[in-house]
């Protein structure tokens, strides 16, 4: 009995003493929240409830902003970007038309987000890993990949360095350009990112790296996403995530895709140093990725950077965006905020570019792409044996040796004798020779 | 997942008392048992193929949920972190399409990852990760980037755990061209193919089976080397016999041997395949088996539909083999229905030593 007063006793002295310190301002275990007693329920980052606002640098005539912080752009740096620029246009004319004449199976565009896509390429290091969603080939074109490698990989011929002819057109990737194979299910790319950031971290030869990882705002809904962003954060990894905020996901809007207030503020969040950007502006992308990116290394963990940008061209080729928006509303877009436009105009007031130098680009960059696209369309295809190649790295399975031998069997058979594939044999290096052997078609 | 996953922690407190159907003694015919050779349970060889590849190769580490401060959800990884620190074994939030992502981006960077799954039923959340990026980089990247990795963890039905925590991934897997997939039994195959799966330039689904990790094998002195290595693609003939094939994989090669022990009592020599891989699957190993014996008995814990034991049957019907078959192929699966809970009903819906003896003899028509 004397035991159980005692005892009582105590733990109200400890409540109390515990109530005390609880109002002296002590924290709560795991947390360094302030303690307050009133009711504050909030729903933003931003600390009066307004929208994290978008960094620029260029206003609408193309001059900079009183006071905006601009990486430093010379002449040949800014004649580069905004030719990189029009080569993605110029590039998509022909490819969406060679789409739509049968040629190729499926394209997509890179309109409207062409200073997003070019500002961020020029602001990595040439060997910062890269993921793409699929809509950044202008980031491979900045490092060089070529027209050439372009036209191989959308017409899967035998020079098609991308993925030996496996792959529908966009699909992308080169590990001398240090740019990962696109892969088609949306978002898988987020969390791989982390991994390859956690990898570049580990290399010491690789620490001036980082990875760069693109994505739509769509695929931020995807819980690869979060993941993604989670794992940077905390395992942590260099990694700056670019989500091109492009207004559509297909024919869903943002305005659909979700409630709060972008893609930016989720960042702070998973606890990430997070910037919003005018993606329409390719010196505040280029600005504000070239920052990002060296936090990113420096911090060794996760950045990101939302680009506000207006996905212009249809969503692909198996899109028909006026089914859900209206034609005046692109027309408009394209007109009032063109990313191009913007920065012809910071050209010509430097006295860098007239309407010559712009005659003169395009008609440089048209020829260029007809000239690569007419090669490609007229070039073979690789050897039919590539049908069973890299299914696994190192000795091949007997399922796949069986396989073969099948179809040498059926190539032996009706190789010659069937029309459709006579035919289209011709167009394979080897003309199905590498399987049959030499005697057979 | 929360709730889930505490059912997950509560299956060690449900397995000390283990039903008599999995109370079963493990029979090693083999030839190289000698008093003084040693032993290991397949938790340890798991533990020891781990260790030796981490020190071989600087590359390799350990990924998952818990394996590092708690060593594991099963103990598996236990003692890693202590030998190898934060950067070679690591910890991640509970997300496994995040860490089934970040392991394959590192594989893609040129690191060896060994992904741990809490469980296999969990990796559904991550199956886009294996199946469409893991196992399929390499043939559309046109072999310029390979994905080095192996995801491992315990796979089947355990004891206790409901519907959603009794399930066979072998089949699923199987099917995907680009992925290995391998379902050892014993520690020696743990140790030999985990190491062999390590070291593989592919993907690799490592399927072991939580009632196993305590059970103790013997280990011959090369199975104890540094480097054992076995064969991903190659089963193993357990137990010779010239009357009835009997294939089975993972904790069912037991339920077999103890089965061919019952037959022999009666006089029936059963061979006993220990399949070790679903994919690439050993079909001649089958075939040869069954020229021999002209009878096929299947065995494996998952569901019936579009198995294991299917894949089996139709390749051996698509074969020379079946004109060797003088009995019709039987099956001997996880009952058709979503796990159930209760102890009883759990106990009938997989196999055991009874029911495989029963369907053996049927193909020999040795039952009414």
């Amino acid at each position: 009995m004397f035991r159980t007063t005692t005892t009582t006793t105590t733990r109200l002295a400890r409540a109390r003493r515990a109530y005390s310190a609880l109002h002296a301002g002590q924290k709560l275990p795991h947390t360094q929240s302030p303690i307050i007693s009133k009711l504050d329920f909030f729903n933003s980052v931003t600390p009066k409830g307004q929208q994290i606002p978008t960094f620029r640098v260029l206003d609408g005539t193309g001059r900079i902003l009183d006071g905006a912080e601009c990486v430093d752009v010379d002449e040949t740096l800014a004649r580069r970007l905004y030719e990189h620029m029009n080569l993605l246009p110029t590039m998509d004319n022909v490819l969406y038309n060679v789409q739509r004449q049968g040629k190729i199976s499926f394209y997509v565009t890179s309109y409207g987000e062409e200073a997003t896509i070019i500002g961020s390429a020029a602001a990595l290091l040439k060997d910062d890993e890269v993921l793409g969603q699929y809509r950044e080939t202008g980031v491979l074109l900045w490092r060089g990949f070529g027209l050439d490698n372009v036209m191989a990989q959308c017409f899967g011929t035998k020079n098609d360095t991308s993925s030996k002819g496996r792959q529908m057109p966009i699909h992308f990737g080169s590990p001398e350009h240090h740019f990962h194979t696109i892969s088609s299910p949306l978002a898988t790319q987020i969390p791989q990112a982390a991994g390859v950031g956690y990898a570049l971290k580990r290399s010491p030869d690789r620490r001036h790296n980082v990875a760069a990882c693109f994505f739509g705002e769509g695929a931020a809904s995807e819980g690869d996403f979060h993941a993604g962003l989670m794992l940077a954060s905390t395992i942590p990894c260099p990694v700056v995530f670019i989500v091109r905020n492009n207004g559509f996901a297909i024919s869903t809007p943002s305005s659909e895709q979700y409630n709060g207030d972008g893609i930016a503020s989720r960042g702070p969040g998973y606890g990430i140093d997070t910037i919003r950007v005018d993606g329409n502006d390719v010196l505040a992308v280029l600005t504000a990725v070239k920052d990002a990116r060296r936090r990113a290394q420096e911090q060794g963990r996760g950045v990101l950077v939302e680009a506000m940008s207006y996905r212009v061209g249809h969503h692909s080729t198996s899109d028909d965006s006026f089914a859900y928006r209206a034609r005046s509303e692109v027309e408009d877009k394209k007109r009032i905020d063109n990313p191009l436009a913007r920065f012809k105009l910071f050209l010509e007031h430097n006295g860098w570019w007239d309407e010559a130098a712009e005659e003169d680009m395009k008609a440089r960059l048209k020829s260029d792409v007809m000239t690569a696209f007419k090669k490609a369309e007229k070039e073979q295809y690789g050897e039919v044996g590539n049908l069973f190649g890299d299914v696994y790295g190192g000795e091949v399975p007997w399922n796949l040796k069986e396989q073969r031998a099948e179809l040498a069997r059926l190539l032996g058979k009706y190789g010659k004798k069937w029309k459709p594939w006579e035919s289209r044999l011709k167009r394979h290096v080897g003309q199905g020779k590498d399987v049959a052997g030499k005697d057979v078609v | 997942m929360v709730l889930l996953r505490l059912a997950t922690r509560c299956a060690p407190s449900l397995r000390r008392t283990p039903a008599p159907r999995h109370a079963f003694r493990i029979v090693l015919p083999r030839g190289y048992a000698s008093a003084s050779e040693n032993s290991m349970t397949v938790r340890e060889a798991l533990n020891a193929a781990m260790e030796e590849e981490m020190i071989r190769d600087e590359s390799v580490f350990v990924i998952g949920e818990e394996v590092a401060r708690y060593n594991g959800a099963y103990k598996v990884t236990k003692g890693l972190l202590d030998k190898f620190g934060e950067k070679r074994v690591i910890d991640t939030p509970i997300t496994e399409m995040g860490f089934a992502g970040i392991a394959t981006g590192a594989a893609m960077a040129g690191l060896r990852p060994i992904c741990e799954f809490m469980t296999f039923n969990f990796a559904m959340q991550a199956i886009d990760q294996i199946i469409n990026s893991a196992g399929k980089t390499n043939y559309m990247s046109g072999g310029g980037m390979n994905v080095p990795i192996v995801f491992r963890g315990p796979n089947g039905a355990a004891m206790g755990v409901g519907a959603q925590h009794s399930q066979d991934y072998a089949s699923w897997y199987g099917q995907i061209p680009g992925l290995k997939v391998v379902s050892p039994w014993s520690a020696e195959d743990c140790k030999g193919l985990l190491k062999a799966a390590i070291r593989d330039p592919n993907p690799v689904v490592f399927l072991e089976n939580e009632m196993l990790y305590g059970v103790s094998f013997p280990m011959s002195p090369e199975a104890m080397s540094d480097d054992f290595l076995l064969e991903i693609g190659k089963a193993k003939i357990e137990l010779e016999g010239s009357d009835v094939t009997i294939v089975a994989h993972s904790k069912m090669v037991a339920h077999s041997l103890e089965a061919a022990e019952e037959l022999a009592k009666e006089g029936i020599k059963a061979e006993v395949i220990n399949l070790r891989s679903i994919r690439p699957l050993d079909i001649d190993t089958i075939k040869a088996s069954i020229k021999k014996t002209n009878r096929l008995v299947t065995v494996e814990g998952g569901f019936p539909a579009f198995g294991v034991g299917s894949e089996i049957c139709a390749q051996v019907i698509e074969s020379e083999a079946f004109d060797y078959l003088d009995a019709p192929v039987e099956r001997v699966t996880g009952a058709d229905v979503p796990t159930p809970y209760a102890a009883n009903l759990e106990l009938l819906a997989f196999p055991d030593t009874q029911t495989i003896v029963k369907v053996a003899k049927r193909a020999l028509y040795r039952t009414n």
